[in-house]
């Protein structure tokens, strides 16, 4: 079900799997730990194959989207059973859970049943299930999706933190962004069952491979809009439909043979205006105020959407007529087939 | 109490009423005519008179009664746990989505259709001394074949297997809905932990079906203190009452020696050895549900 797949993980990073549900990412996962079988490749940890090997066998560990605790043993129970399994020794298995329990404060719950816990509580556990055996390769199926968002945030946190206590590489799938904005060193963008850019969340950011994950990464969406290549220097100039320019830093010599191109612009990026340096005309549909500024999604004459930012005390409301000022610096093109072109790196 | 929440009851009242006159009419004054009917001398054309507990201490000393009671233990206990453990066993081998398993599945709960009679008859077949089924194998392994149902020793085993054989259908598929339950990410976490697939079996899947497991054994050790046709049809109780089961004794009390009274004392000494053994599971059933809770 997935396609083409290579991929290289360092000993120590923390990898976010993002992509819509289906996109093929908890496939790969579980492929990972031995849970499903890949058609053909190869999976290889710390210079050994690890996809022949049984999932007990592979040195990794998964907290699961449900958790998967054992619903009939105590925590403790539930945290020595891989490595009772494992036949490592009573004293050992008790500090190590100890340690763990100390870490992730779930000592007083030791004794209790899983039915008996509250979410996060469980989600603790599980975590902890992970943690005593010492895995080479932590991995972590959507593991806040089942928390309320309070939580999610205090245990997003607690996530970040627990990486810097634990001599392993963890992978994290997740549909979330901001989770894998903020916790991954490199984020693993799916879609459709295939990889569609390996990077460091800003480059993600900054420099989408193409328009799935311009539009995919960031909130609000990224506006696209169709544009003509215009004549000029170095760097490409475009018309929008209207016939305003629009000044980019994108190397003219690294866009395709196509005058037909796409322009992508994130809000931040697309200004309320009524001033000269207005570009085009839109008519506001709906002004979200989230305080220190405001979103604004407008609509342009030719029906396409646009998102533009605002001032926070904005006086808009649906309907009215705006100018909207483009910062074309920032701005990203697309070619025919949905590549991304950016601004020489800096 | 006001009127209005009197009011208010009555429609809840007609609603559950079609139901109480049923379990009145048809259990509860039977159960208490039951009882009235056990303390009198009496059959079952004429009036009796009262006798207080002289029936009871007739069958306290009545050794037929006893052997009977004794029989249906004994009977209950060899076919329970071979019936349960046969049951899980095969709940186990056909809980795949397979076409096969499906199959197979229909073909073990068949034998749960058919009626105490046809069941008897196949195994009649099977168990009859001459020219029987078992007899023959018997006699092709060497062995001089045995009268499987009139040899003191054979006649409750003879009852246990044809009973065990007819009433796997309804253990297996509550087993088999009990494993449906359990969520299949257990199963890989137990991967995962290294679990051995005996390991697996007594730690997640065994303690899952906990419930499942003192529900069928609850039913089928009602059921089966309650045997009845298999003995009458298959032994007739023999030989010499080795296999007479305590409804046996009850019947033949009844329709062979007209004792209404006296059968009736027996019956309720049974229904209290049900009800003992009733409320002792359903004791430990409560004890096995603590601390789980629903979550997971």
């Amino acid at each position: 079900m997935l396609d083409a797949v290579d991929l290289a993980v360092g000993p120590t990073e923390f990898i976010a799997f993002l992509g819509p549900s289906g996109s093929g990412k908890t496939t790969l996962l579980r492929i990972i730990a031995g849970l499903e079988t890949a058609d053909a490749g190869e999976v290889m940890l710390d210079d050994k194959r690890i996809d022949l090997l049984a999932p007990g066998e592979r040195n990794v560990a998964m907290v699961f989207q449900s958790y998967a605790l054992y619903p009939h043993m105590t925590v403790a129970e539930n945290m020595a059973f891989g490595l009772r399994n494992a036949r490592v020794a009573p004293a050992e298995i008790d500090r190590l859970i100890g340690d763990a329990a100390r870490v992730l404060e779930i000592e007083p719950l030791l004794d209790r049943k899983p039915g008996q816990l509250s979410g996060g509580q469980r989600q603790r556990v599980a975590i902890g299930r992970a943690i005593v055996k010492q895995p080479r390769l932590f991995l972590l199926d959507e593991p806040l999706s089942n928390l309320d968002a309070a939580l999610r945030l205090r245990t997003r946190v607690e996530l970040a933190q627990l990486r810097t206590r634990v001599e392993a590489g963890v992978i994290m799938v997740t549909h979330d962004q901001a989770e894998a904005m903020t916790l991954a060193d490199r984020i693993v963008v799916f879609h459709d069952r295939r990889i569609q850019q390996v990077a460091a969340p800003m480059e993600i950011y900054l420099r989408p491979a193409n328009k799935f994950v311009a539009q995919f990464v960031g909130s609000p969406a990224m506006t696209i809009l169709p544009v003509r290549l215009a004549d000029g220097g170095e760097h490409a100039a475009v018309n929008l439909g209207n016939g305003a320019r629009i000044e980019t830093l994108v190397p003219r010599s690294s866009l395709p043979q196509s005058a037909a191109l796409e322009l992508g612009l994130r809000p931040e990026h697309v200004r309320v205006s009524d001033g000269a340096d207005a570009a085009i005309e839109a008519k506001v549909l709906l002004v979200e105020r989230l305080g220190e500024r405001s979103l604004v999604y407008a609509q342009l004459a030719d029906g396409a959407a646009i998102t533009a930012e605002d001032k926070g005390l904005s006086a808009l409301k649906a309907g009215d007529a705006v100018g909207l000022a483009i910062e074309g610096q920032a701005a990203h093109l697309f070619g025919p087939d949905g590549t991304g072109f950016h601004r020489a790196a800096q | 109490m006001s009127g209005a929440a009197v009011r208010r009851r009555d429609p809840g009242l007609a609603f559950v009423a079609p139901f109480l006159l049923v379990y009145l009419t048809v259990l509860i004054l039977p159960t208490l005519h039951g009882i009235w009917l056990s303390l009198h001398r009496i059959d079952i054309w004429g009036d009796g008179r009262f006798a207080g507990l002289a029936n009871y201490s007739r069958l306290l000393a009545d050794p037929i009664f006893w052997q009977s009671m004794v029989n249906t233990i004994f009977v209950t206990l060899m076919i329970v746990p071979v019936l349960t453990a046969l049951a899980l066993g095969i709940a186990l081998a056909l809980n795949r989505a397979t076409r096969g398993a499906a199959v197979l599945r229909g073909i073990f709960f068949s034998s749960a259709i058919l009626s105490v009679t046809i069941v008897t008859l196949i195994w009649r077949f099977i168990l009859a001394p001459d020219a029987g089924l078992l007899g023959e194998l018997w006699q092709v392994a060497g062995w001089t074949p045995l009268p499987f149902l009139s040899a003191p020793g054979f006649a409750l085993w003879a009852l246990a297997l044809t009973t065990i054989w007819w009433s796997i259908g309804v253990p297996m598929l509550l087993f088999l809905a009990g494993l449906q339950q359990i969520p299949g990410d257990l199963y890989e976490a137990a991967a995962l932990d290294r679990a051995s697939r005996w390991r697996t079996f007594t730690k997640v899947t065994l303690p899952s079906l906990k419930r499942t497991t003192i529900l069928v054994v609850m039913l089928q050790t009602a059921a089966q203190l309650q045997m009845f046709g298999q003995a009458q049809l298959l032994t007739g109780g023999g030989p010499s009452g080795a296999s007479r089961t305590v409804v046996l004794f009850i019947s033949e009390t009844v329709f062979g020696r007209w004792e209404l009274g006296y059968a009736q004392a027996a019956a309720e000494m049974l229904f209290v050895l049900i009800l003992g053994v009733t409320l002792l599971q359903y004791w430990l059933t409560g004890r096995a549900g603590e601390g789980e809770g629903n979550g997971r």
